[in-house]
């Protein structure tokens, strides 16, 4: 089973949510994959040991000027302008291509090889509870980020129970996250930021047809509060889950405690008693939630990238 | 010599465009004779990507063998050198005023695109 | 014209909040919301929108099924598994893949050309947009139109225009509409003689983060004293590095780790980074974002006097950043 935790706004606590789930399950073979390549900071809390790194790169052409008879049909397929014949000359520009490799399809003479672009980094670890760690770190300055999740996702054992750190946002690194997931936990805060970037992931998760639940963190305002009043009352996200449908299966109060022990890399299940006991209850949650699912729709495992 | 301009318009009064790829139009001016001929680039306008890279092959077949232009990034810059054109960046105003220049050797060619690629 | 972003890596940090009063407090300026995917700069700026224009991704390819032959060399060739074999009849779709074997979960390698047997579709959203399937469909029966994907704006706010959009759900190409954004912001600086373009950027290192950092002057970071903030926030400084921007930095919630904010100034010291200031904690944040206003609009507290200390931070060093090129 998949479980991808996902917001549309950053920093709404997906990634504890991610590690913290994770560290409170009791199944001995899980994996954890954190998605988020841009910015992957899983690592951070779980700690993987003997950690292999491997290098991810996607194809690119690479013309065999001696072959090449400049008819020009590559750069007439390709769409992303990572070839052109210039002055009776072919170029290539390797930060464009999309790897679809038409330009290598198209060749009447065969005079394209595949060379490589790097896009970053894979990798993976465990840590001493046993918890295997898997993600990706994409190389500064690479545009793509979809294809090397794509590679990170290769490597889900759908025999194994997988927790899913994904990036924020509504677009192509977070679709590519999300889509195969058997469900899909939303992070988010009551501010007009959380519900508006929330709805939008709503969407996303309809259009890819993943059941979903929302959890929502720093749901009260117990600290001082301000000097001013807001004109928003706390309920917001309530109000939206009710009117979609949507069930929401933990609310995390607002606790600077709880903010310094994430600051400093810790655990809340390690460090604070009562965290512990609402990351129980939401497991608990999910795993019953997941059995409805299993239950429901006993062919969803084997729907692959149909659905 | 012939000279490739980016321009927002289509005649020698026309500002210069300070942009290369999403330029409006190239000027292609013969410094000898004065005779301008147009090279509309509206076709790369609203291309997704690679702007630079089609400009710089637009200007490459009209047979220039100089750009001037305001802002010539890495990806059009290595497509003019390929093809042996010569680039002058960081250019304002009409594109007389630019021909002039020119032609009294005022401007002097870069050795390097002026500005960051746009990446898209 | 000098043009700042404002970038975190992480999200969450507070750069939207940041940006808005920034925007507020500077007199005369474009602010740009380019977080595309999730659009909050709206939320917290009073503004009203005069311009809307849709915007143009692109290209998407689609099975006409009247022409499709059924041959199969779609699949074959699409790279990216957008292109699919599905039963006619529509109830046998979970019958026929339950029986499929499990390993091959998410490979799209389950659905193999067999002979006749079903449609072809192609999921949009796998799409790249490649065309090598249009190229070679024997049959012609792709088409291949740009698709309108989001939409751009741009509104009137006190101290000058709001350039945003939204992109749409599921929908991709957002570094190229970051690009469009901002080179509309240019003309109309321009054109309008405003002094200054200040862009909220996405999070993250990637594809719309490089679009909204290419060819600024300077790149304002905001981050936040935990484990996370301070990793990311050494990837952006990189990424920021390569794309030649000067680097100013400050530090929100500073209050709730400082010892690691400590750490942050530090970093900053040995890494040519110009330290623009702290803010601390303050619940106004919040209250401000919920009231729908700029921080610097709504409170007079901690967390709003030092933001508007980072503003005065962050134009010194602007101009003597400037000084220095001319």
């Amino acid at each position: 089973m998949i479980v991808t935790i996902a917001s549309g706004k950053g920093g709404t606590g997906k990634t504890t949510v991610t590690v913290n789930l994770a560290a409170i399950a009791p199944v001995s073979d899980i994996q954890v994959f954190d998605c988020d390549v841009e910015e992957p900071n899983s690592h951070i809390y779980l700690k993987p040991e003997n950690i292999t790194t491997q290098e991810i790169s996607t194809m690119i052409p690479v013309v065999d000027k001696e072959l090449c008879n400049l008819c020009g049909e590559c750069e007439k397929l390709c769409q992303f302008s990572a070839i052109a014949l210039i002055a009776g000359k072919i170029m290539t520009f390797p930060e464009m291509c999309h790897s679809c490799r038409g330009c290598a399809m198209v060749c009447p003479e065969g005079a394209i090889n595949e060379g490589k672009r790097v896009l970053g980094s894979l990798l993976e670890g465990k840590n001493q509870r046993g918890i295997e760690l898997i993600w990706g770190e994409l190389r500064v300055g690479e545009a793509m980020s979809p294809p090397l999740i794509k590679q990170v996702k290769q490597r889900i054992n759908p025999e194994k129970f997988s927790f899913v750190d994904a990036p924020p946002g509504t677009s192509c690194p977070a679709i590519e996250t999300l889509r195969d997931s058997d469900f899909a936990i939303l992070v988010s805060e009551p501010t007009p930021f959380g519900l508006n970037d929330l709805a939008l992931t709503v969407e996303v998760l309809k259009k890819l047809n993943v059941p979903t639940g929302i959890v929502i963190n720093r749901a009260d305002t117990s600290e001082p509060t301000s000097s001013v009043q807001g004109s928003m009352p706390d309920t917001i996200i309530d109000e939206y889950a009710e009117k979609e449908g949507i069930e929401i299966l933990q609310k995390f109060p607002f606790s600077r405690e709880a903010a310094r022990v994430s600051s400093k890399g810790l655990l809340l299940v390690d460090e604070m008693p009562e965290m512990k006991k609402l990351f129980q209850e939401l497991y608990d949650k999910i795993m019953s939630r997941l059995d409805a699912i299993k239950e429901k729709n006993p062919a969803k495992q084997a729907e692959g990238t149909m659905s | 010599m012939k000279v490739a301009i980016s321009s927002s318009g289509t005649t020698l009064d026309s500002a210069l465009d300070p942009r290369f790829g999403r330029a409006a139009n190239f000027l292609i001016v013969d410094t000898d004779t004065m005779e301008v001929e147009v090279k509309e680039n509206t076709q790369n306008l609203n291309l997704p990507q690679g702007a630079g890279i089609q400009a710089g092959k637009t200007v490459a077949e009209s047979g220039a063998q100089a750009v001037i232009t305001g802002n010539c990034g890495p990806k059009a810059f290595n497509v003019l050198q390929m093809a042996g054109i010569k680039v002058v960046t960081g250019i304002q105003g009409t594109v007389k005023e630019a021909i002039e220049k020119f032609k009294q050797d005022e401007l002097e060619f870069s050795q390097a695109p002026n500005v960051e690629g746009h990446w898209v | 014209m000098k043009e700042l972003t404002v970038i975190s890596g992480k999200g969450g940090t507070g750069k939207t909040s940041v940006t808005a009063s920034l925007a507020t407090l500077a007199p005369n300026r474009i602010v740009i919301d380019a977080d595309v995917d999730a659009a909050n700069l709206f939320l917290t700026l009073e503004h009203e929108v005069l311009e809307k224009e849709s915007f143009e991704g692109g290209h998407k390819a689609m099975i006409d099924e009247a022409l499709c032959t059924r041959c199969g060399e779609c699949l074959e060739r699409c790279q990216f598994d957008a292109v699919s074999e599905v039963p006619d009849n529509h109830d046998a779709v979970s019958n026929i893949s339950g029986e499929a074997d499990t390993a091959s979960k998410g490979s799209g390698t389950v659905h193999t050309v067999s002979d006749k047997s079903g449609k072809f579709v192609i999921d949009p959203v796998s799409c790249e947009g490649c065309g090598v399937c249009v190229h070679f469909c024997p049959a012609d029966a792709i088409s291949f139109e740009r698709q309108i994907c989001g939409e751009k704006y741009i509104s009137k706010t006190a101290n000058g225009p709001m350039i945003h959009a939204r992109l749409g759900i599921a929908e991709e190409n957002s570094g190229l509409l970051v690009s469009q954004l901002r080179q509309k912001a240019k003309e109309m600086a321009i054109k309008e003689k405003i002094p200054m373009i200040i862009t909220d950027g996405p999070p993250g290192i990637g594809c719309p983060v490089i679009a909204s950092v290419s060819n600024a002057d300077a790149v304002l970071i905001v981050t936040e004293p935990t484990q996370s903030g301070m990793h990311d926030m050494a990837r952006v400084k990189k990424l920021a590095d390569q794309m030649n921007a000067a680097v100013y930095l400050c530090v929100n919630k500073a209050d709730l780790n400082p010892e690691a904010t400590d750490e942050i100034k530090k970093f900053c010291h040995e890494n040519g980074i110009s330290f623009a200031g702290e803010i601390p904690f303050d619940r106004d944040v919040i209250e401000s974002m919920k009231a729908g206003k700029s921080l610097v609009t709504f409170s007079q507290g901690p967390a709003s006097v030092a933001v508007k200390n980072v503003w005065q931070n962050v134009l010194s060093f602007m101009e003597k950043r400037m000084d220095r090129l001319t």
